[in-house]
């Protein structure tokens, strides 16, 4: 089964589930022009969602860093934005030039915070984050729990917008798994490969390992920011506490760990189980949370692989697999 | 010995606590050298390889490498320098391909990138026998066969310094022919080893010279047959009072 699949895709330059991916991307390329004002905004948030899950993944499923505190990059990028708006820069450029500025502010934390593990490194993410929301509150253009809006939004034709920031998240989705497709190819992505599974060991084979963190680190701050602009530009409002709340970790944790954590689809399956769930069952507050909990506790000790993990080992097919082998040399 | 030392520690010491795994170390391995290390369980050959390589900060005492003080090196720079170790019980990448294991220390600590770390990572299949089980994902492989990799991995960096530890436990004795050869091949190719291994025929066999280490220290060294022939050393593996 294994080598018969091998030998089949040893013919073809491009993994076969590529073309299935293409069609799907095609297909969302196109939502706008036939679907309904909420059907696009609904996959905005999903566009959010997928982002926060493969961000999620790349730092704990293939570099070992176990972060409760994402949230502080999906706030900080928010609040730049705020920032660079009220200095006058058009909001779109804001956004951009603000998630840059996460990445670049995320190099030092990166270098202070690495130093630990575990559970010390989940929790001093988790306290940054809450630090960060508590310095941003204290800016009076935020105005505390208040907030603000991005007035500067109302510029744009309301459609034109909705479209835009549609595309902007698909763009940002497909850019990040691409990119993340080729990272884990790479001698960086195999090093972080390395380093989750037994660091010592990577220390001995030469890798420097706190350099290699550092990349998935600034790389996974950069794309929950991207995530937190996109939130901000579909939402509007800025407010310290949803935009820096612990939810959008506990989301992230739920769709990698249901979708399956170290697997290249898992996110992607685990994002789309959660946006399915929260549409179902959304509305049942508490009780939806509760619910929402039980199942991250099942599948954690019941399938801890994940449901990719699950269909991989089952059947032996693993999409986009990335786990190389002599196939994956180029031959002159 | 003739040629000038690469590899050497002058007053190494180790302590856990109040436990002493090393006292007062030195030892010096010539350029091409086949250095043999044997002793028996606790001796602390493992612990000196775990200095050397960088994985400990020993006590008190220094390294040197190439005439360099190495002693604040961590281990991946000592890597990318040329002291490569095996561990004794494997550590391999288990959520990785065999052949991934060994790319990613050719990239690394081989300091290859692209077609040359590919040929090289293919190489060190090659000469381990394991290059019919690159695809596999490494949770697979048995334990004879993460030893292959474990030296595999360490070859794939083509070290200048290379620490093996019991690589040689658990082969058939047709698999240790095959492993003496390799390491005669090695040393040929001007490959300098220390070699800490309880199969004392295959080391005797293959090292240019012999350590014995007893409760952290060097209590005989010199050619193998003499170091083999030595009362203290008969003593420590036999115990007392045998004849």
């Amino acid at each position: 089964m294994l080598t018969d699949i091998g030998q089949r895709r040893e013919r073809l330059a491009i993994p076969g589930e590529a073309y299935a991916a293409f069609a799907i991307l095609a297909l969302l390329i196109a939502v706008p022009l036939f679907a309904g004002n909420a059907a696009v905004d609904k996959l905005t948030t999903l566009f959010v969602y997928l982002l926060l899950a493969v961000m999620w993944n790349l730092l704990a499923g293939y570099a070992g860093i176990v972060s409760v505190g994402q949230q502080a990059f999906f706030g900080l990028g928010g609040y730049f934005a705020v920032r660079l708006v009220e200095a006058g820069l058009p909001p779109y450029w804001a956004f951009f030039v603000g998630a840059l500025g996460v990445a670049i502010v995320a190099i030092p934390i990166s270098a202070a915070i690495l130093r630990l593990k575990g559970g010390e490194l989940a929790i001093a993410l988790w306290v940054l984050a809450e630090v960060l929301r508590l310095a941003v509150m204290f800016d009076p253009l935020v105005q505390g729990e208040t907030g603000i809006s991005l007035l500067a939004m109302n510029s744009f034709d309301p459609t034109f917008r909705r479209n835009l920031n549609y595309w902007l998240g698909l763009a940002a989705v497909s850019g990040m798994l691409v990119a993340a497709y080729f990272l884990l190819r790479s001698k960086i992505g195999l090093s972080a490969k390395a380093i989750r599974d037994d660091e010592e060991a990577a220390k001995s084979i030469g890798i420097d390992a706190m350099r290699v963190k550092q990349v998935f680190f600034v790389i996974a701050a950069f794309g929950c920011a991207i995530a937190g602009m996109i939130w901000l530009a579909n939402t509007i409002t800025y407010q310290p506490r949803t935009n820096f709340g612990i939810q959008w970790t506990v989301f992230m944790l739920f769709m990698v760990l249901v979708g399956g954590l170290g697997t290249f689809a898992g996110p992607i399956v685990g994002a789309v189980v959660f946006f399915l769930l929260q549409e179902i069952f959304g509305n049942y507050g508490a009780w939806y949370l509760a619910g929402l909990g039980l199942i991250a506790i099942l599948f954690a000790s019941m399938l801890p692989g994940g449901i990719m993990g699950y269909v991989q080992s089952k059947t032996g097919f693993v999409p986009f697999s990335d786990g190389m082998t002599q196939n994956n040399r180029k031959r002159p | 010995m003739s040629e000038p030392a690469i590899l050497s520690c002058a007053g190494l010491r180790k302590s856990f606590g109040r436990f002493q795994a090393l006292s007062a170390v030195d030892i010096s391995v010539g350029r091409g050298e086949a250095l043999g290390v044997v002793g028996p369980n606790g001796a602390g050959k493992t612990t000196l390889f775990a200095i050397l390589a960088g994985a400990l900060r020993p006590s008190d005492g220094s390294i040197a490498f190439e005439g360099r003080d190495v002693t604040s090196m961590d281990a991946s720079q000592r890597c990318r320098y040329g002291i490569v170790r095996t561990h004794q019980i494997p550590r391999p990448f288990l959520g990785m391909t065999v052949i991934e294991n060994v790319l990613v220390a050719a990239m690394n600590g081989g300091g290859l990138s692209g077609e040359a770390a590919w040929a090289a990572a293919e190489a060190a299949l090659e000469q381990t026998e394991l290059a019919q089980h690159a695809a596999r994902p490494t949770q697979t492989l048995g334990l004879l066969d993460r030893k292959r990799l474990e030296l595999a991995r360490a070859l794939a960096m083509n070290p200048r310094v290379l620490l093996l530890d019991e690589i040689g436990g658990g082969l058939t004795e047709a698999e240790l022919e095959g492993l003496l050869e390799l390491v005669a091949r090695l040393k040929r190719s001007g490959m300098t080893i220390v070699w800490i291994e309880h199969v004392l025929h295959a080391l005797v066999a293959s090292v240019d010279r012999l350590i014995c280490m007893s409760e952290g220290r060097v209590i005989a060294e010199g050619a193998p047959a003499a170091v083999m022939a030595d009362k203290a050393v008969a003593q420590t593996y036999l115990g007392r009072g045998v004849q």
